[in-house]
């Protein structure tokens, strides 16, 4: 094998496992559960595939190959469409973004989409009028630990 | 090289699941557990090639299947037993 | 080296789990310890076992606890009483117990020793004679369905069995009271265009795994449980009714006795051919022959049988009408 396909694969790798670490403390650091899905969810969809064609290009034209493209693709379709699930049904079920240095007032009354927050393409038709009537437990971040977050 | 993914991996399931334990709310949970789950196809298909297990990338298409139906269940679920519940009761179901 | 962390990862796991109160949070926790422990057969290169366990363990039994919590209280109740006055019991049983077997542990062979008492009884003979008489690449399919073929079939009884008393014990309604279309995410419309196109190739696998079981890992109950985790994941998606449509719950009952029919009915005909039961040697122009379509025909009743038994305890589960909800 010749040895730049080593490279690549192997920048490949590097890359990919930093991506994951990325994610990870993202997920750990990040202040409430939107900012959280958009850590995780951007870096893992282009860390899996990163590694994944890492590993093809190491195991050459054998079925194996078919198997790791295979995968790819369907951690590629899964994995976005999961966390863009979660992120709405998480905002249905009554959970609002903190956003920093402004009023929960400002949040009721503009909706959520000041800040950026809903980059994972949280689309605004899921906020019906309940939703936004049970919104008020909205910025429980990390008071109670395995309180109900939605009981309407 | 492919240690170092290997242990990238290895340290990402490690915080995802200091997530999974402490996440305020279900969905940080349920998040944790959908990037853990990603995390261990990961670690099959890499770890599986550097220490050569049979037939790991079958067990890890099939790790990647079940991770997307037990996020979507347990969102749906999640959804359906907090609110979903009453109204159909209120639909005149009974 | 993975070992140990990913059996870490499993320690820590079972404690968060065990003291946790929000079901829920536990019922994902499960499906965690799933993925450790699957990740810990495939590094003892255990493959079917680890096939198993991500299509039982992590899918399935996750989907089955969430259905459950669906009906009961999501919060797990603290009985002081209880706990006051009986704390040292369990403690007393559990140390007991550990100590017996951490004691027991210490005349057992190493792990992977040859000369184990274990590899002394029959596995001489699967892994030396397996590919000559059975003519199957994969033993452990060789060793499951031909020469230990009651084993298998008293499993598929089992499951059956399950499948009969969840049947019995919750019955069917009619009409699926799941309304999911009314849910918020019923109208759900990325997950809807992501589920159909990934099902065909969802099903494409179980079916791969239901006939390269003969030479790679797999067989007819991972396959079952694939296909029916198929049908679950439309399920959810797609509501109850559309599943309905798809698969009546007669054929799942149907399918399930057929399996079962099917796998018995191999062992009468070898019967009747004029040799043992389950001996498929006589199915066939030649033994291998002959043991290639009995195999061939036993798994696809297992998977028959775990399809239908899966998708009918889950439908059980899911379309069951709750206890009345209590309004705010």
């Amino acid at each position: 094998m010749p040895s730049w396909v080593d490279l690549i694969s192997w920048v490949c790798f590097v890359l990919g496992g930093l991506l994951c670490i990325t994610g990870g403390v993202g997920l750990l650091r990040f202040p409430d559960f939107f900012t959280r899905v958009h850590a995780v969810g951007v870096t893992e969809t282009l860390a899996a595939p990163l590694l994944l064609s890492g590993l093809a290009l190491q195991l050459g034209w054998t079925l194996d190959l078919v198997k790791v493209v295979l995968i790819m693709a369907f951690i590629l379709a899964t994995n976005p469409t999961a966390t863009h699930a979660m992120a709405r049904a998480a905002l249905h079920g009554g959970h609002r973004p903190v956003i920093f240095g402004e009023e929960s007032e400002r949040i009721d009354s503009e909706g959520i989409d000041s800040e950026g927050i809903d980059s994972e393409g949280i689309d605004s038709e899921g906020i019906d009028s309940e939703g936004m009537a049970s919104g008020k437990m909205a910025s429980e971040k990390s008071t109670s630990g395995e309180g109900p977050s939605s009981k309407n | 090289m492919y240690y170092a993914a290997v242990i990238a991996i290895l340290v990402t399931m490690a915080l995802a699941l200091i997530r999974a334990f402490i996440g305020p709310s279900v969905y940080d949970r349920m998040l944790a557990a959908n990037v853990f789950g990603t995390k261990t196809v990961l670690l099959i298909a890499v770890g599986g090639y550097v220490l050569s297990w049979p037939a790991f990338l079958d067990v890890a298409l099939l790790y990647a299947l079940t991770n997307f139906v037990g996020t979507i269940a347990v969102m749906r679920f999640f959804e359906y037993s907090d609110q979903a519940s009453c109204d159909v009761q209120d639909g005149g179901e009974r | 080296m993975i070992n140990v962390v990913l059996l870490g990862f499993m320690i820590m796991v079972a404690f968060a789990a065990i003291r946790m109160r929000d079901l829920f949070a536990v019922a994902m926790l499960s499906g965690i310890y799933s993925f450790l422990a699957a990740g810990l057969f495939m590094a003892l290169d255990a493959v079917d076992v680890a096939f198993t366990e991500a299509a039982v363990g992590a899918g399935v039994t996750t989907v089955l606890f969430l259905s459950t919590l669906r009906c009961i209280d999501r919060f797990e109740v603290q009985e002081e009483h209880l706990i006051e006055r009986r704390r040292w019991l369990p403690v007393v049983v559990v140390l007991i117990t550990g100590g017996a077997l951490v004691y027991g542990m210490s005349d057992a062979p190493l792990m992977g020793l040859a000369d184990a008492p274990v590899h002394g009884h029959v596995s001489q003979r699967y892994i030396e004679q397996g590919p000559i008489e059975v003519g199957v690449a994969n033993m452990v399919t060789a060793v499951l369905a031909s020469y230990r073929g009651f084993d298998t079939l008293g499993e598929t009884v089992v499951i059956f069995t399950a499948g009969l008393t969840v049947l019995l014990l919750l019955g069917f309604e009619d009409k699926p009271t799941q309304r999911l279309g009314r849910n918020a995410s019923g109208h759900h419309l990325v997950l809807r265009v992501v589920t159909k196109i990934l099902l065909p190739f969802i099903l494409m696998f179980a079916l791969y795994v239901q006939f390269h079981g003969d030479f790679g890992a797999g067989g007819g109950f991972q396959a079952g449980v694939i296909f029916a985790t198929g049908f679950i994941l439309y399920d959810l998606v797609f509501g109850s009714d559309d599943t309905r449509q798809v698969v009546p719950v007669r054929c799942l009952i149907w399918g399930a006795c057929a399996g079962v029919l099917l796998y018995g009915g191999v062992g009468v005909t070898t019967a009747l051919m004029g040799e043992a039961y389950l001996d498929y040697n006589v199915l066939g122009a030649d033994p291998v022959a002959g043991q290639h379509i009995g195999i061939m025909l036993v798994e696809f009743g297992v998977g028959l049988t775990v399809f239908s038994v899966v998708l009918l305890i889950y439908e059980a589960l899911a379309g069951r009408r709750c206890r009345p909800c209590q309004k705010p």
